[in-house]
């Protein structure tokens, strides 16, 4: 047996507004997980562990979006301490569900929530890691996906590129032998204008996509909207299905601001 | 370490093995505490506001984004709200699939809570890594039983995050009685292996510590209640759900702690698993009543510590209700049933991991949330956990400062607290000592 003597890369997990459930994938990977902890020194990890190793870091995943200014900080200086930043899940792709905010007035939605609005510290957006730092991935998907989070870990451990297609989620039906749920039960569904990641999970439970995962490349919306009214959908309807937990990524954006009117 | 006025000042800035961002800040003169914190500096998140305006249906996946460690507990107390506004009931044997899936939810986050973010603290580990490698097999069998309950989840909810087949009215798909089937071997040995936890856990070495707590829970006359049930204190109070408003309050604080909810007439409460195995002794499970008496858990048990052992009941109970709802499972006639909204105030509650977590919204006349409150049982627990902190600090002025705030992270960790939970609507003070 020959003795590894390479050092084991050091990954550091960070967390910014988020439900925490794309980290717990990470925990979630229970199969996986004393193998990844054998090949990766977890340095970082507050969910999993007290221990704490300082910086650099070579694999840096990152959960959440930007909301405080503090955060806006933060972010600059983990990019420091990273070689290799992955952001992971709608927050941190494209500012999460609380990038609903956005589309309104801060001031408003504050003060429907708190007594004391002066005590909130809050941005007026809800912004992704990569409108704040260069990001060398981006992981999609709320939550992401247990089986792209290993692909991401192991590609990173070979050194190769990580393959994470951005076509839409009617592949992964056809790959799954799964019917059209919008032809065939005349359910409304995402699934045309969303990023395939989930193995689409919801046509088979008898229900149309709800756009985990975001934009898919180059998205018909307008092709979309077409099929959703002639299923007798109107464009409100549209336009809040559009503004979920991908709500500013900018074609949904552009999309939903367009129909709403 | 000592401020500029020589007082003792002990931070724990960044709290590991909780979910959220949490910190506690301990100022101590002599023996004599001047200050004590548990703050939570996560960022606000305003589900409240954006709720207003979308449909009624829209609430179970747009709430359920609030925690990813229990979404179903989200996606239950507002269906629950939304099935009470519109007068809804659903066939008894989706109220049955809800409970199995809830209990999923139970098996996987009492066993990363048991095995990952707690049991390393009585051992004397960082984390449930470096226990790996002195005990494998403990490591291993808690992954197990961790990956046992996320198999329950994905089977009935679609994956183990966010499970997409809730639905108000029911689910989109139910499964079949061969698809249960296959869980049964499992959880034949989930079961075992909880028996075996709890037996593990309560060999541990517990402080002696007590508190006064009045302990709510839901409570159901014939099950120890999951989804659904009557609000009930060991203090007497015995709602229902719909008179929340009247005997809970929350409010909003400056420093670290804003909406705190606290019963009107008494304060502080305690909510999970300990209020839970007090409040519904007489509905435990037989298996999980029997291994409760067998490593002399008491109904009333009141050392926070101990919520590992309760925690660890609740597996076994959880394994035992699953495999009993499966072997009584017949599919029901229809998946769901509609739900037509009308101009009403809709209450709910169901018991996360953590403990209660309540619902209100009010609905207009087309089926728009005009308003939503949410109070997560980590908010609940808030007070609780502050007052077991002085408690437990008081004859422990002398402990050296590493040794000491070791001890102070596992008392706030005796609640599991959910911080991504509770910060959507807590202020959030951003204090970091350096």
């Amino acid at each position: 047996m020959t003795k590894n003597i390479r050092q084991k890369p050091k990954l550091a997990v960070w967390k910014f507004a988020s439900c925490d459930g794309c980290q717990l994938t990470l925990l979630d990977c229970e199969d996986e997980l004393l193998d990844i902890v054998g090949a990766i020194d977890i340095a970082y990890f507050p969910e999993a562990t007290r221990r704490e190793v300082a910086g650099p870091y070579d694999l840096s995943l990152v959960e959440g979006s930007v909301t405080t200014a503090h955060d806006a900080e933060r972010i600059q200086e983990i990019r420091r301490e990273s070689t290799t930043l992955v952001s992971i899940g709608a927050c941190a792709t494209a500012g999460g569900i609380q990038a609903l905010k956005n589309f309104t007035d801060v001031n408003e939605f504050i003060s429907i929530v708190y007594a004391n609005p002066a005590f909130i510290d809050t941005l007026e957006a809800s912004t992704a890691i990569s409108d704040h730092v260069e990001v060398d991935l981006e992981l999609r998907g709320c939550p992401i996906s247990k089986h792209q989070l290993m692909e991401v870990v192991d590609a990173y451990l070979h050194g190769r590129r990580p393959n994470t297609p951005n076509h839409s989620v009617c592949v992964e039906c056809k790959l799954a032998g799964t019917s059209c749920v919008m032809v065939a039960q005349r359910i409304p569904c995402l699934g045309p204008v969303t990023q395939a990641g989930c193995g689409a999970i919801c046509p088979a439970f008898n229900r149309g996509c709800f756009g985990c995962f975001g934009p898919s490349i180059d998205p018909n919306m307008e092709s979309l909207r077409e099929i959703w009214h002639r299923l007798g959908i109107e464009d409100p309807d549209l336009v809040r299905a559009l503004r979920t937990f991908n709500a500013y990524a900018p074609e949904f954006k552009e999309a939903s601001t367009a129909y709403d009117r | 370490m000592t401020d500029d006025n020589g007082l003792r000042e002990i931070n724990v800035d960044y709290l590991a093995r909780v979910e959220g961002e949490g910190a506690m800040y301990l100022k101590l003169d002599g023996d004599e505490i001047i200050d004590l914190e548990f703050s939570i500096f996560e960022p606000p998140r305003f589900y409240e506001a954006f709720l207003r305006g979308r449909r009624h249906a829209e609430a179970p996946d747009i709430t359920s984004r609030i925690c990813g460690i229990c979404p179903i507990a989200y996606q239950m107390s507002s269906i629950n709200a939304m099935e009470f506004a519109a007068g809804a009931k659903v066939h008894p044997q989706i109220r049955a699939l809800r409970r199995m899936l809830y209990c999923g939810e139970w098996v996987e986050s009492h066993a990363l809570h048991v095995y990952m973010l707690h049991a390393p603290d009585f051992l004397g580990y960082e984390s449930a890594i470096e226990l790996a490698e002195d005990l494998p097999e403990v490591v291993t069998n808690a992954l197990r039983l961790k990956k046992l309950g996320n198999t329950v989840m994905t089977l009935l909810g679609g994956r183990e995050i966010h499970p997409i087949n809730m639905r108000v009215g029911g689910f989109y798909r139910t499964p079949t009685r061969k698809e249960l089937d296959s869980l049964v071997e499992e959880l034949e040995w989930a079961l075992a292996t909880s028996e075996a936890t709890v037996r593990l856990v309560s060999g541990f070495d517990f402080p002696d510590f007590e508190m006064p707590y009045e302990f709510v829970a839901l409570r159901h006359p014939d099950e120890y209640a999951i989804t659904d049930g009557r609000i009930v204190s060991s203090e007497g109070l015995d709602i229902d759900v719909s008179e929340w408003p009247e005997h809970f309050e929350e409010t909003h604080v400056e420093r670290s702690n804003a909406l705190h909810a606290t019963l009107r007439e008494r304060g502080t409460y305690h909510v999970g698993p300990m209020a839970r195995f007090t409040l519904n002794h007489d509905n435990l499970t037989p298996r999980a009543e029997a291994v409760a008496d067998e490593v002399g858990l008491e109904c009333g048990e009141r050392n926070p510590f101990k919520s590992i052992i309760v925690r660890s009941v609740e597996l076994v109970l959880a394994c035992e209700e699953i495999l009993g709802l499966i072997s009584s499972y017949e599919r029901p006639p229809a998946p769901w049933i509609p739900v037509e909204p009308r101009s009403a105030v809709g209450h709910g509650a169901s018991e996360a991991p953590r403990g209660i977590l309540y619902h209100r919204y009010e609905i207009d006349d087309e089926g728009f949330i005009a308003d939503a409150r949410i109070v997560p049982p980590t908010s609940q627990n808030q007070r609780s956990i502050e007052e077991d902190l002085r408690q437990f600090v008081a004859p422990r002025t002398h402990i050296a400062d590493d040794e000491l705030k070791w001890q102070l992270e596992q008392a706030i960790r005796n609640y599991d607290p959910c911080i991504s939970c509770a910060t959507h609507f807590l202020d959030l003070t951003i204090d970091r000592v350096t």
